[in-house]
Protein backbone atom coordinates (compact mmCIF):
# COMPACT_ATOMS: atom_id res chain seq x y z
CA UNK A 1 0.00 0.00 0.00
CA UNK A 2 0.88 3.41 -1.00
CA UNK A 3 -0.37 5.79 1.86
CA UNK A 4 -2.59 5.14 4.57
CA UNK A 5 -5.66 6.69 4.21
CA UNK A 6 -7.43 4.81 7.01
CA UNK A 7 -10.98 6.27 5.07
CA UNK A 8 -10.39 4.43 2.16
CA UNK A 9 -9.59 1.25 4.03
CA UNK A 10 -13.32 0.91 5.87
CA UNK A 11 -14.25 1.89 2.39
CA UNK A 12 -12.22 -1.11 0.70
CA UNK A 13 -13.91 -4.11 3.37
CA UNK A 14 -17.44 -2.46 3.25
CA UNK A 15 -17.03 -2.79 -0.96
CA UNK A 16 -15.62 -6.59 -0.48
CA UNK A 17 -18.43 -7.01 2.23
CA UNK A 18 -20.74 -6.36 0.09
CA UNK A 19 -19.62 -8.02 -2.92
CA UNK A 20 -19.24 -11.20 -0.90
CA UNK A 21 -22.81 -10.87 0.25
CA UNK A 22 -24.04 -10.45 -3.42
CA UNK A 23 -22.22 -13.78 -4.22
CA UNK A 24 -23.19 -15.94 -1.67
CA UNK A 25 -26.76 -14.32 -1.09
CA UNK A 26 -28.44 -16.04 -3.55
CA UNK A 27 -26.87 -19.58 -2.49
CA UNK A 28 -27.28 -18.40 1.26
CA UNK A 29 -31.71 -18.54 0.34
CA UNK A 30 -30.84 -21.86 -1.28
CA UNK A 31 -29.80 -22.98 1.55
CA UNK A 32 -32.59 -21.74 3.74
CA UNK A 33 -34.75 -23.51 1.30
CA UNK A 34 -33.59 -26.56 1.65
CA UNK A 35 -34.23 -26.78 4.92
CA UNK A 36 -37.66 -25.83 5.26
CA UNK A 37 -41.04 -28.00 5.85
CA UNK A 38 -43.12 -29.17 3.06
CA UNK A 39 -45.41 -26.96 2.64
CA UNK A 40 -44.17 -23.57 3.77
CA UNK A 41 -43.46 -22.10 -0.03
CA UNK A 42 -47.96 -22.87 -0.23
CA UNK A 43 -48.00 -19.81 1.83
CA UNK A 44 -45.55 -16.99 2.09
CA UNK A 45 -42.41 -15.60 0.66
CA UNK A 46 -39.06 -17.24 1.53
CA UNK A 47 -37.95 -17.46 5.41
CA UNK A 48 -34.23 -15.83 5.99
CA UNK A 49 -33.89 -18.54 8.77
CA UNK A 50 -33.49 -22.14 8.46
CA UNK A 51 -36.49 -24.43 9.31
CA UNK A 52 -36.56 -27.61 10.77
CA UNK A 53 -36.43 -30.27 8.03
CA UNK A 54 -32.96 -29.83 6.78
CA UNK A 55 -32.35 -33.24 7.14
CA UNK A 56 -35.54 -34.91 6.01
CA UNK A 57 -35.30 -33.36 2.34
CA UNK A 58 -31.54 -33.92 1.78
CA UNK A 59 -32.24 -37.80 2.95
CA UNK A 60 -35.55 -37.55 0.63
CA UNK A 61 -33.99 -36.30 -2.94
CA UNK A 62 -30.90 -38.69 -2.30
CA UNK A 63 -32.60 -41.81 -1.77
CA UNK A 64 -36.19 -41.13 -3.37
CA UNK A 65 -35.83 -37.93 -5.81
CA UNK A 66 -39.26 -36.49 -6.32
CA UNK A 67 -41.25 -38.88 -8.63
CA UNK A 68 -43.71 -36.81 -9.61
CA UNK A 69 -40.91 -35.05 -11.85
CA UNK A 70 -39.85 -38.24 -13.78
CA UNK A 71 -35.91 -37.76 -12.29
CA UNK A 72 -34.33 -40.79 -10.27
CA UNK A 73 -33.03 -40.32 -7.02
CA UNK A 74 -30.22 -37.53 -6.56
CA UNK A 75 -27.45 -40.30 -5.87
CA UNK A 76 -28.07 -41.77 -9.07
CA UNK A 77 -27.53 -38.65 -10.87
CA UNK A 78 -24.59 -37.32 -8.44
CA UNK A 79 -22.86 -40.77 -9.66
CA UNK A 80 -23.34 -40.57 -13.02
CA UNK A 81 -22.38 -36.75 -13.01
CA UNK A 82 -18.79 -37.64 -11.28
CA UNK A 83 -17.98 -40.50 -13.66
CA UNK A 84 -19.15 -38.00 -16.60
CA UNK A 85 -16.85 -35.39 -14.76
CA UNK A 86 -13.73 -37.92 -14.17
CA UNK A 87 -13.80 -39.86 -17.53
CA UNK A 88 -14.07 -36.13 -19.29
CA UNK A 89 -11.08 -35.28 -17.18
CA UNK A 90 -8.86 -38.11 -18.00
CA UNK A 91 -9.67 -38.91 -21.34
CA UNK A 92 -8.85 -34.34 -22.57
CA UNK A 93 -5.53 -35.02 -20.51
CA UNK A 94 -4.42 -38.37 -21.74
CA UNK A 95 -5.19 -37.51 -25.62
CA UNK A 96 -4.04 -33.67 -25.29
CA UNK A 97 -0.72 -34.41 -23.78
CA UNK A 98 0.19 -37.39 -26.05
CA UNK A 99 -1.19 -35.20 -29.26
CA UNK A 100 1.30 -31.99 -27.84
CA UNK A 101 4.38 -34.63 -27.40
CA UNK A 102 3.80 -35.69 -31.09
CA UNK A 103 3.76 -32.25 -32.42
CA UNK A 104 6.39 -30.79 -30.04
CA UNK A 105 8.91 -33.45 -30.50
CA UNK A 106 8.64 -35.20 -33.87
CA UNK A 107 8.73 -33.53 -37.34
CA UNK A 108 6.30 -35.45 -39.89
CA UNK A 109 4.29 -34.80 -42.94
CA UNK A 110 0.95 -32.83 -42.12
CA UNK A 111 2.24 -31.46 -38.66
CA UNK A 112 1.04 -28.28 -39.29
CA UNK A 113 -2.32 -29.43 -40.40
CA UNK A 114 -2.92 -31.61 -37.68
CA UNK A 115 -2.23 -28.49 -35.63
CA UNK A 116 -4.71 -26.52 -37.27
CA UNK A 117 -7.45 -29.35 -37.13
CA UNK A 118 -7.38 -28.96 -33.35
CA UNK A 119 -7.08 -25.24 -33.28
CA UNK A 120 -10.24 -25.64 -35.13
CA UNK A 121 -12.53 -27.06 -32.17
CA UNK A 122 -12.33 -23.92 -30.76
CA UNK A 123 -14.49 -22.40 -33.02
CA UNK A 124 -17.10 -24.72 -32.94
CA UNK A 125 -18.81 -25.24 -29.38
CA UNK A 126 -21.64 -28.08 -29.32
CA UNK A 127 -23.97 -25.04 -28.84
CA UNK A 128 -23.65 -24.66 -32.67
CA UNK A 129 -23.49 -27.89 -34.29
CA UNK A 130 -26.21 -29.57 -31.68
CA UNK A 131 -28.36 -31.66 -34.51
CA UNK A 132 -25.52 -32.99 -36.73
CA UNK A 133 -23.77 -33.86 -33.74
CA UNK A 134 -26.53 -35.25 -32.47
CA UNK A 135 -26.80 -37.36 -35.76
CA UNK A 136 -23.29 -38.72 -35.48
CA UNK A 137 -23.42 -39.93 -31.99
CA UNK A 138 -27.32 -41.31 -32.56
CA UNK A 139 -26.02 -43.38 -35.73
CA UNK A 140 -22.98 -44.83 -33.97
CA UNK A 141 -25.87 -45.87 -31.10
CA UNK A 142 -23.87 -44.19 -28.46
CA UNK A 143 -27.14 -42.55 -26.88
CA UNK A 144 -27.74 -42.85 -23.30
CA UNK A 145 -24.39 -44.64 -22.63
CA UNK A 146 -20.95 -42.85 -20.82
CA UNK A 147 -19.14 -43.17 -24.12
CA UNK A 148 -21.90 -40.77 -25.82
CA UNK A 149 -21.69 -38.53 -22.78
CA UNK A 150 -18.24 -38.38 -22.88
CA UNK A 151 -16.66 -38.71 -25.70
CA UNK A 152 -17.60 -35.83 -27.93
CA UNK A 153 -16.21 -33.32 -25.24
CA UNK A 154 -12.85 -35.18 -25.05
CA UNK A 155 -10.92 -33.22 -28.15
CA UNK A 156 -9.74 -30.17 -26.35
CA UNK A 157 -7.81 -27.46 -28.01
CA UNK A 158 -6.31 -25.80 -24.92
CA UNK A 159 -5.34 -28.34 -23.38
CA UNK A 160 -3.47 -29.33 -26.31
CA UNK A 161 -1.88 -25.50 -26.43
CA UNK A 162 -0.79 -25.48 -22.70
CA UNK A 163 0.75 -28.56 -22.63
CA UNK A 164 2.60 -27.74 -26.06
CA UNK A 165 3.34 -24.57 -24.61
CA UNK A 166 4.80 -26.45 -21.56
CA UNK A 167 7.11 -28.41 -23.36
CA UNK A 168 8.60 -26.35 -25.51
CA UNK A 169 10.06 -24.92 -22.34
CA UNK A 170 11.63 -28.11 -21.74
CA UNK A 171 15.07 -27.98 -21.99
CA UNK A 172 16.23 -29.42 -25.17
CA UNK A 173 19.46 -31.20 -22.79
CA UNK A 174 16.85 -32.88 -21.69
CA UNK A 175 16.04 -35.04 -24.45
CA UNK A 176 19.57 -35.35 -25.61
CA UNK A 177 21.01 -36.62 -22.84
CA UNK A 178 18.60 -39.04 -22.24
CA UNK A 179 18.98 -40.21 -25.61
CA UNK A 180 22.39 -40.22 -25.89
CA UNK A 181 21.34 -42.93 -22.65
CA UNK A 182 20.01 -45.21 -24.95
CA UNK A 183 16.22 -43.83 -24.23
CA UNK A 184 13.73 -43.83 -26.91
CA UNK A 185 10.95 -41.94 -27.16
CA UNK A 186 7.94 -43.78 -24.88
CA UNK A 187 10.56 -43.97 -22.62
CA UNK A 188 11.42 -40.46 -22.21
CA UNK A 189 8.00 -39.62 -22.46
CA UNK A 190 7.00 -41.47 -19.69
CA UNK A 191 9.98 -41.21 -17.45
CA UNK A 192 10.82 -37.63 -17.76
CA UNK A 193 8.00 -35.48 -19.68
CA UNK A 194 5.56 -37.25 -17.36
CA UNK A 195 6.75 -36.49 -13.82
CA UNK A 196 7.53 -32.59 -14.89
CA UNK A 197 4.44 -32.25 -16.04
CA UNK A 198 2.68 -32.92 -13.01
CA UNK A 199 1.43 -29.64 -11.54
CA UNK A 200 0.55 -28.79 -15.22
CA UNK A 201 -1.65 -31.85 -15.34
CA UNK A 202 -3.32 -31.34 -11.77
CA UNK A 203 -3.84 -28.13 -12.56
CA UNK A 204 -5.55 -28.74 -15.83
CA UNK A 205 -7.75 -31.54 -14.18
CA UNK A 206 -9.20 -29.50 -11.67
CA UNK A 207 -10.76 -27.50 -14.61
CA UNK A 208 -11.35 -30.17 -16.96
CA UNK A 209 -13.26 -31.66 -13.92
CA UNK A 210 -15.84 -28.48 -13.29
CA UNK A 211 -15.83 -27.96 -17.14
CA UNK A 212 -17.47 -31.90 -17.11
CA UNK A 213 -19.58 -31.30 -13.93
CA UNK A 214 -20.95 -28.32 -15.21
CA UNK A 215 -21.74 -30.14 -18.83
CA UNK A 216 -25.85 -28.94 -19.77
CA UNK A 217 -26.57 -29.05 -23.34
CA UNK A 218 -24.97 -32.15 -23.81
CA UNK A 219 -26.39 -34.98 -21.56
CA UNK A 220 -30.03 -33.27 -22.19
CA UNK A 221 -29.59 -33.83 -25.59
CA UNK A 222 -28.20 -37.44 -25.13
CA UNK A 223 -29.94 -39.08 -22.35
CA UNK A 224 -33.87 -39.93 -22.57
CA UNK A 225 -32.87 -43.05 -20.23
CA UNK A 226 -32.90 -41.23 -16.53
CA UNK A 227 -30.64 -44.16 -15.62
CA UNK A 228 -28.07 -41.91 -17.61
CA UNK A 229 -29.10 -38.15 -16.06
CA UNK A 230 -26.89 -35.69 -14.60
CA UNK A 231 -27.76 -33.54 -11.45
CA UNK A 232 -27.22 -30.64 -13.32
CA UNK A 233 -29.53 -31.50 -16.08
CA UNK A 234 -31.84 -33.40 -14.27
CA UNK A 235 -32.50 -30.34 -11.71
CA UNK A 236 -34.39 -28.64 -14.85
CA UNK A 237 -36.76 -31.36 -14.57
CA UNK A 238 -37.29 -30.90 -10.68
CA UNK A 239 -37.51 -27.05 -11.31
CA UNK A 240 -39.93 -27.17 -14.22
CA UNK A 241 -42.20 -28.47 -11.33
CA UNK A 242 -41.44 -25.98 -8.92
CA UNK A 243 -43.73 -23.64 -10.65
CA UNK A 244 -46.71 -25.99 -10.26
CA UNK A 245 -46.47 -27.65 -7.21
CA UNK A 246 -44.46 -25.65 -4.81
CA UNK A 247 -41.87 -28.01 -3.36
CA UNK A 248 -38.93 -25.80 -3.50
CA UNK A 249 -37.54 -27.11 -0.27
CA UNK A 250 -36.63 -30.23 -2.25
CA UNK A 251 -35.58 -28.91 -5.40
CA UNK A 252 -33.27 -26.40 -3.15
CA UNK A 253 -31.94 -29.15 -1.40
CA UNK A 254 -30.82 -31.05 -5.01
CA UNK A 255 -29.61 -27.64 -5.90
CA UNK A 256 -27.09 -27.65 -3.53
CA UNK A 257 -26.48 -31.19 -3.86
CA UNK A 258 -25.44 -30.82 -7.31
CA UNK A 259 -23.08 -27.20 -6.56
CA UNK A 260 -21.41 -29.07 -3.83
CA UNK A 261 -19.10 -31.10 -5.54
CA UNK A 262 -17.68 -28.82 -8.13
CA UNK A 263 -17.42 -25.77 -5.81
CA UNK A 264 -15.59 -27.73 -2.63
CA UNK A 265 -13.31 -29.24 -5.50
CA UNK A 266 -12.24 -24.77 -6.38
CA UNK A 267 -12.19 -23.75 -2.52
CA UNK A 268 -9.63 -26.87 -1.32
CA UNK A 269 -7.75 -26.85 -4.41
CA UNK A 270 -7.82 -22.74 -5.11
CA UNK A 271 -4.04 -22.76 -5.88
CA UNK A 272 -4.15 -25.06 -8.67
CA UNK A 273 -7.37 -24.45 -9.92
CA UNK A 274 -6.33 -20.33 -10.31
CA UNK A 275 -2.51 -22.02 -12.19
CA UNK A 276 -5.63 -23.95 -14.48
CA UNK A 277 -7.60 -21.36 -15.40
CA UNK A 278 -5.08 -18.46 -15.67
CA UNK A 279 -2.74 -20.51 -18.29
CA UNK A 280 -5.41 -22.75 -20.23
CA UNK A 281 -7.32 -19.18 -20.85
CA UNK A 282 -4.20 -17.24 -22.60
CA UNK B 1 5.53 -23.76 -36.41
CA UNK B 2 8.23 -24.50 -33.71
CA UNK B 3 9.89 -27.78 -32.71
CA UNK B 4 12.94 -28.77 -30.77
CA UNK B 5 16.34 -28.73 -31.81
CA UNK B 6 16.67 -32.34 -31.72
CA UNK B 7 13.65 -35.01 -32.48
CA UNK B 8 12.85 -38.10 -32.56
CA UNK B 9 12.98 -39.36 -35.52
CA UNK B 10 10.08 -42.27 -35.99
CA UNK B 11 7.49 -42.02 -38.19
CA UNK B 12 4.44 -44.32 -37.88
CA UNK B 13 4.71 -42.81 -34.05
CA UNK B 14 3.62 -39.13 -33.94
CA UNK B 15 0.63 -40.13 -36.29
CA UNK B 16 -0.46 -42.72 -33.39
CA UNK B 17 0.05 -40.56 -30.98
CA UNK B 18 -2.12 -37.77 -32.53
CA UNK B 19 -4.82 -40.03 -34.01
CA UNK B 20 -7.10 -40.01 -30.98
CA UNK B 21 -6.94 -36.12 -30.55
CA UNK B 22 -7.68 -36.20 -34.21
CA UNK B 23 -10.20 -38.61 -34.30
CA UNK B 24 -12.63 -36.57 -32.24
CA UNK B 25 -12.38 -33.87 -33.49
CA UNK B 26 -12.77 -34.94 -37.16
CA UNK B 27 -15.61 -37.27 -35.98
CA UNK B 28 -17.69 -34.89 -33.65
CA UNK B 29 -16.40 -31.29 -34.61
CA UNK B 30 -15.79 -31.20 -38.34
CA UNK B 31 -17.98 -33.79 -39.57
CA UNK B 32 -21.21 -32.09 -37.66
CA UNK B 33 -20.11 -28.91 -38.55
CA UNK B 34 -19.98 -29.59 -42.15
CA UNK B 35 -23.43 -31.24 -41.80
CA UNK B 36 -24.64 -27.88 -40.37
CA UNK B 37 -23.46 -26.14 -43.75
CA UNK B 38 -24.65 -28.78 -45.99
CA UNK B 39 -28.11 -28.59 -44.60
CA UNK B 40 -28.13 -24.72 -44.41
CA UNK B 41 -28.62 -25.12 -48.19
CA UNK B 42 -30.74 -27.59 -48.37
CA UNK B 43 -34.94 -27.89 -47.34
CA UNK B 44 -36.38 -31.17 -46.29
CA UNK B 45 -39.85 -32.06 -46.31
CA UNK B 46 -42.12 -32.33 -43.83
CA UNK B 47 -41.68 -36.48 -44.18
CA UNK B 48 -37.86 -36.32 -44.43
CA UNK B 49 -37.86 -37.92 -47.31
CA UNK B 50 -36.57 -35.80 -49.74
CA UNK B 51 -34.15 -33.03 -49.51
CA UNK B 52 -33.62 -30.28 -51.88
CA UNK B 53 -30.77 -27.83 -52.53
CA UNK B 54 -32.25 -24.59 -52.70
CA UNK B 55 -28.92 -22.15 -52.25
CA UNK B 56 -29.48 -19.19 -49.92
CA UNK B 57 -33.12 -19.81 -49.05
CA UNK B 58 -32.73 -20.50 -45.51
CA UNK B 59 -30.62 -17.31 -44.69
CA UNK B 60 -32.59 -15.05 -46.83
CA UNK B 61 -35.57 -16.21 -44.93
CA UNK B 62 -33.66 -15.70 -41.78
CA UNK B 63 -33.00 -12.16 -41.83
CA UNK B 64 -36.70 -11.51 -43.36
CA UNK B 65 -37.77 -13.13 -40.35
CA UNK B 66 -39.00 -10.57 -37.67
CA UNK B 67 -38.36 -13.37 -34.66
CA UNK B 68 -34.81 -13.93 -35.74
CA UNK B 69 -33.90 -10.24 -35.64
CA UNK B 70 -35.28 -9.36 -32.55
CA UNK B 71 -33.47 -12.70 -30.96
CA UNK B 72 -29.93 -10.75 -32.57
CA UNK B 73 -31.12 -7.71 -30.66
CA UNK B 74 -31.93 -9.59 -27.44
CA UNK B 75 -28.77 -10.85 -27.82
CA UNK B 76 -27.19 -8.10 -28.20
CA UNK B 77 -28.50 -6.61 -24.82
CA UNK B 78 -27.72 -9.39 -23.27
CA UNK B 79 -23.94 -9.70 -24.35
CA UNK B 80 -23.58 -5.94 -23.42
CA UNK B 81 -25.44 -6.21 -20.25
CA UNK B 82 -24.12 -9.52 -18.75
CA UNK B 83 -19.85 -8.02 -19.88
CA UNK B 84 -20.74 -5.20 -18.22
CA UNK B 85 -22.40 -5.94 -15.11
CA UNK B 86 -19.89 -8.91 -14.36
CA UNK B 87 -16.65 -7.12 -15.35
CA UNK B 88 -17.35 -3.52 -13.43
CA UNK B 89 -17.82 -5.86 -9.86
CA UNK B 90 -15.47 -7.80 -10.82
CA UNK B 91 -12.89 -4.81 -11.49
CA UNK B 92 -13.94 -3.39 -8.25
CA UNK B 93 -13.66 -6.52 -6.26
CA UNK B 94 -10.08 -6.82 -7.73
CA UNK B 95 -9.35 -3.54 -6.89
CA UNK B 96 -10.28 -3.71 -3.14
CA UNK B 97 -8.66 -7.25 -3.06
CA UNK B 98 -5.35 -5.68 -4.20
CA UNK B 99 -5.27 -3.16 -1.51
CA UNK B 100 -5.23 -5.39 1.11
CA UNK B 101 -2.63 -7.46 2.30
CA UNK B 102 -3.50 -10.78 4.84
CA UNK B 103 -7.02 -10.66 4.40
CA UNK B 104 -7.33 -10.39 0.66
CA UNK B 105 -6.53 -13.93 0.24
CA UNK B 106 -10.07 -15.20 2.59
CA UNK B 107 -12.16 -12.35 0.11
CA UNK B 108 -10.54 -14.23 -2.75
CA UNK B 109 -11.77 -17.57 -1.46
CA UNK B 110 -15.40 -16.18 -1.20
CA UNK B 111 -15.49 -14.89 -4.12
CA UNK B 112 -14.11 -17.40 -6.82
CA UNK B 113 -16.36 -20.41 -6.56
CA UNK B 114 -19.20 -19.37 -8.23
CA UNK B 115 -17.10 -20.24 -11.17
CA UNK B 116 -17.67 -24.13 -10.37
CA UNK B 117 -21.46 -23.58 -10.64
CA UNK B 118 -23.09 -24.80 -13.61
CA UNK B 119 -25.05 -22.11 -15.80
CA UNK B 120 -28.44 -23.53 -15.30
CA UNK B 121 -28.13 -24.32 -11.57
CA UNK B 122 -27.22 -20.15 -11.67
CA UNK B 123 -30.41 -19.30 -13.40
CA UNK B 124 -32.25 -21.79 -10.98
CA UNK B 125 -30.63 -19.69 -7.74
CA UNK B 126 -31.91 -16.20 -9.45
CA UNK B 127 -35.66 -17.56 -10.85
CA UNK B 128 -35.85 -19.07 -7.53
CA UNK B 129 -35.16 -15.82 -5.57
CA UNK B 130 -36.88 -13.23 -8.25
CA UNK B 131 -40.04 -15.72 -7.84
CA UNK B 132 -42.96 -13.48 -7.78
CA UNK B 133 -45.05 -14.96 -5.31
CA UNK B 134 -42.52 -16.29 -2.29
CA UNK B 135 -39.07 -14.63 -3.76
CA UNK B 136 -37.23 -12.23 -1.91
CA UNK B 137 -36.50 -10.15 -4.04
CA UNK B 138 -39.92 -8.81 -5.41
CA UNK B 139 -41.49 -8.78 -2.12
CA UNK B 140 -38.72 -5.81 -1.65
CA UNK B 141 -39.40 -4.49 -4.94
CA UNK B 142 -42.78 -4.38 -4.16
CA UNK B 143 -42.15 -1.78 -1.23
CA UNK B 144 -40.85 0.68 -3.52
CA UNK B 145 -43.61 -0.30 -6.00
CA UNK B 146 -42.58 -2.17 -8.64
CA UNK B 147 -44.91 -5.16 -9.36
CA UNK B 148 -42.38 -7.63 -10.61
CA UNK B 149 -43.27 -10.15 -12.60
CA UNK B 150 -40.45 -12.22 -14.98
CA UNK B 151 -43.84 -14.14 -16.29
CA UNK B 152 -45.26 -11.90 -18.67
CA UNK B 153 -42.72 -8.70 -18.77
CA UNK B 154 -40.24 -9.25 -21.01
CA UNK B 155 -38.09 -6.98 -19.51
CA UNK B 156 -38.20 -8.48 -16.04
CA UNK B 157 -37.30 -11.53 -17.62
CA UNK B 158 -34.16 -10.28 -19.29
CA UNK B 159 -32.72 -8.51 -16.42
CA UNK B 160 -33.17 -11.69 -14.14
CA UNK B 161 -31.38 -13.92 -17.49
CA UNK B 162 -28.74 -10.97 -16.98
CA UNK B 163 -28.18 -10.97 -13.25
CA UNK B 164 -28.01 -14.37 -13.56
CA UNK B 165 -25.64 -14.89 -16.06
CA UNK B 166 -23.36 -12.01 -14.67
CA UNK B 167 -23.43 -13.11 -11.26
CA UNK B 168 -21.80 -16.64 -12.03
CA UNK B 169 -19.06 -14.82 -14.29
CA UNK B 170 -18.18 -12.53 -11.76
CA UNK B 171 -15.72 -15.11 -10.09
CA UNK B 172 -13.69 -15.54 -13.05
CA UNK B 173 -13.51 -11.74 -14.14
CA UNK B 174 -12.15 -10.69 -10.69
CA UNK B 175 -8.98 -13.48 -10.72
CA UNK B 176 -8.21 -12.15 -13.76
CA UNK B 177 -8.24 -8.82 -12.91
CA UNK B 178 -6.47 -9.70 -9.81
CA UNK B 179 -3.80 -11.12 -11.95
CA UNK B 180 -2.97 -8.04 -13.67
CA UNK B 181 -3.10 -5.94 -10.72
CA UNK B 182 -0.62 -7.34 -9.14
CA UNK B 183 1.42 -7.84 -12.49
CA UNK B 184 1.52 -3.61 -12.27
CA UNK B 185 4.68 -2.99 -10.66
CA UNK B 186 3.99 -1.08 -7.06
CA UNK B 187 6.85 1.72 -8.15
CA UNK B 188 4.58 3.43 -10.86
CA UNK B 189 1.94 4.01 -8.28
CA UNK B 190 4.18 5.14 -5.50
CA UNK B 191 5.89 7.84 -7.67
CA UNK B 192 2.48 9.11 -8.62
CA UNK B 193 1.54 9.31 -4.93
CA UNK B 194 4.92 11.12 -4.25
CA UNK B 195 3.80 13.57 -6.79
CA UNK B 196 0.25 13.89 -5.33
CA UNK B 197 -1.96 11.78 -7.21
CA UNK B 198 -4.25 10.58 -4.98
CA UNK B 199 -5.81 6.86 -4.88
CA UNK B 200 -8.73 7.91 -7.75
CA UNK B 201 -6.38 10.22 -9.80
CA UNK B 202 -3.79 6.96 -10.04
CA UNK B 203 -6.43 4.35 -10.88
CA UNK B 204 -7.68 5.99 -14.11
CA UNK B 205 -4.32 7.21 -15.05
CA UNK B 206 -1.96 4.68 -14.19
CA UNK B 207 -3.78 1.26 -13.17
CA UNK B 208 -7.08 1.61 -15.61
CA UNK B 209 -4.91 1.95 -19.15
CA UNK B 210 -1.92 -0.50 -17.83
CA UNK B 211 -4.94 -3.42 -17.19
CA UNK B 212 -6.18 -2.46 -20.44
CA UNK B 213 -4.98 -6.04 -21.98
CA UNK B 214 -6.53 -7.67 -19.57
CA UNK B 215 -9.29 -5.86 -19.93
CA UNK B 216 -9.61 -6.46 -23.48
CA UNK B 217 -9.04 -10.16 -23.26
CA UNK B 218 -12.34 -10.54 -20.66
CA UNK B 219 -14.52 -8.51 -23.07
CA UNK B 220 -13.66 -11.04 -26.05
CA UNK B 221 -13.98 -14.00 -23.07
CA UNK B 222 -17.10 -12.75 -21.31
CA UNK B 223 -18.81 -12.19 -25.07
CA UNK B 224 -18.54 -15.68 -25.75
CA UNK B 225 -19.47 -16.36 -22.17
CA UNK B 226 -22.91 -14.63 -22.65
CA UNK B 227 -23.30 -16.00 -26.54
CA UNK B 228 -22.59 -19.41 -25.80
CA UNK B 229 -22.12 -20.67 -22.58
CA UNK B 230 -25.21 -19.50 -20.98
CA UNK B 231 -27.97 -22.21 -22.82
CA UNK B 232 -28.23 -23.18 -19.26
CA UNK B 233 -29.52 -19.67 -17.65
CA UNK B 234 -32.44 -18.98 -20.36
CA UNK B 235 -33.13 -23.21 -20.80
CA UNK B 236 -33.38 -23.23 -16.72
CA UNK B 237 -35.39 -20.42 -16.55
CA UNK B 238 -37.48 -18.43 -19.17
CA UNK B 239 -37.11 -21.02 -21.96
CA UNK B 240 -36.96 -17.66 -24.34
CA UNK B 241 -40.00 -16.14 -23.06
CA UNK B 242 -41.82 -14.16 -22.43
CA UNK B 243 -43.03 -13.26 -25.86
CA UNK B 244 -39.30 -14.21 -27.41
CA UNK B 245 -37.75 -11.57 -24.65
CA UNK B 246 -34.97 -13.67 -23.78
CA UNK B 247 -34.91 -15.58 -26.75
CA UNK B 248 -30.80 -15.10 -27.65
CA UNK B 249 -29.26 -16.80 -30.57
CA UNK B 250 -27.73 -19.79 -29.14
CA UNK B 251 -31.16 -20.89 -27.32
CA UNK B 252 -32.72 -20.43 -30.85
CA UNK B 253 -30.74 -22.54 -32.82
CA UNK B 254 -31.89 -25.30 -30.03
CA UNK B 255 -35.82 -24.29 -30.01
CA UNK B 256 -35.80 -23.71 -33.43
CA UNK B 257 -33.55 -27.33 -34.82
CA UNK B 258 -34.61 -29.85 -31.71
CA UNK B 259 -38.21 -28.40 -30.69
CA UNK B 260 -39.37 -27.14 -33.69
CA UNK B 261 -37.56 -29.38 -36.10
CA UNK B 262 -37.14 -26.71 -38.75
CA UNK B 263 -33.68 -28.55 -39.99
CA UNK B 264 -32.78 -26.03 -42.42
CA UNK B 265 -33.24 -23.24 -40.59
CA UNK B 266 -31.60 -24.28 -37.92
CA UNK B 267 -28.48 -25.35 -39.48
CA UNK B 268 -28.42 -21.63 -41.02
CA UNK B 269 -28.52 -20.04 -37.83
CA UNK B 270 -25.47 -22.35 -36.74
CA UNK B 271 -23.70 -21.18 -39.37
CA UNK B 272 -24.37 -17.74 -38.41
CA UNK B 273 -23.31 -18.58 -35.15
CA UNK B 274 -19.56 -20.02 -35.92
CA UNK B 275 -18.97 -17.29 -37.80
CA UNK B 276 -19.19 -15.19 -34.92
CA UNK B 277 -17.24 -17.81 -32.66
CA UNK B 278 -14.72 -18.04 -35.83
CA UNK B 279 -14.51 -14.02 -35.62
CA UNK B 280 -14.20 -13.75 -31.87
CA UNK B 281 -11.38 -16.63 -31.59
CA UNK B 282 -9.77 -15.28 -34.61
CA UNK B 283 -9.94 -11.17 -32.53
CA UNK B 284 -8.60 -13.40 -29.28
CA UNK B 285 -5.86 -15.36 -31.19
CA UNK B 286 -5.04 -12.03 -33.34
CA UNK B 287 -4.89 -9.12 -30.99
CA UNK B 288 -5.34 -10.76 -27.23
CA UNK B 289 -2.50 -13.49 -27.32
CA UNK B 290 0.52 -11.34 -26.94
CA UNK B 291 -1.07 -9.67 -23.45
CA UNK B 292 1.09 -7.53 -22.32
CA UNK B 293 3.80 -8.42 -19.92
CA UNK B 294 5.04 -5.48 -17.34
Amino acid sequence: MVENRPWLNVATHLILIIGVAIVVFPVYIAFIASTQAPGTFYRSITPLLPGPSMIDNYWEMLTTGMSTAGAPPLWLMLINSTWMAIIITVGKISISIISAYAIVYFKFPFRTFAFWIIFITLMLPVEVRIIPTFAVVSDLGLLNSYVGLTLPLIASATATFLFRQFFLTVPDELMEAARVDGAGPIKFFKDILLPLSRTNIAALSVIMFIYGWVQYLWPLLVTTDSRYYTVVMGIKRLAARGDTEPQWNLIMAAVILAMLPPVLVVIFMQRLFVKGLVETEK
Amino acid sequence: MQTKRTIFSNKGLPYLLLAPQLAVTIIFFIWPAAQAIKSSFEREDPFGLRTTFIWFDNYTRLFADPTYLNAFGRTLIFAVGVTFISMAIALLMAVAVNRLLRTGKIYTTLLVWPYAVAPVVAGILWWFMFNPSIGILPYVLGQFGINWNHRIVGNHAMILVIIAAAWKQISYNFLFFLAGLQSIPASLNEAAAIDGAGPFKRFWTIVFPLLSPTTFFLLIINVNYAMFDTFGVIDGTTSGGPNQATNILVYKVYADGFLGLNIGSSAAQSVILMLIVIGLVFVQFRYVERRVQY
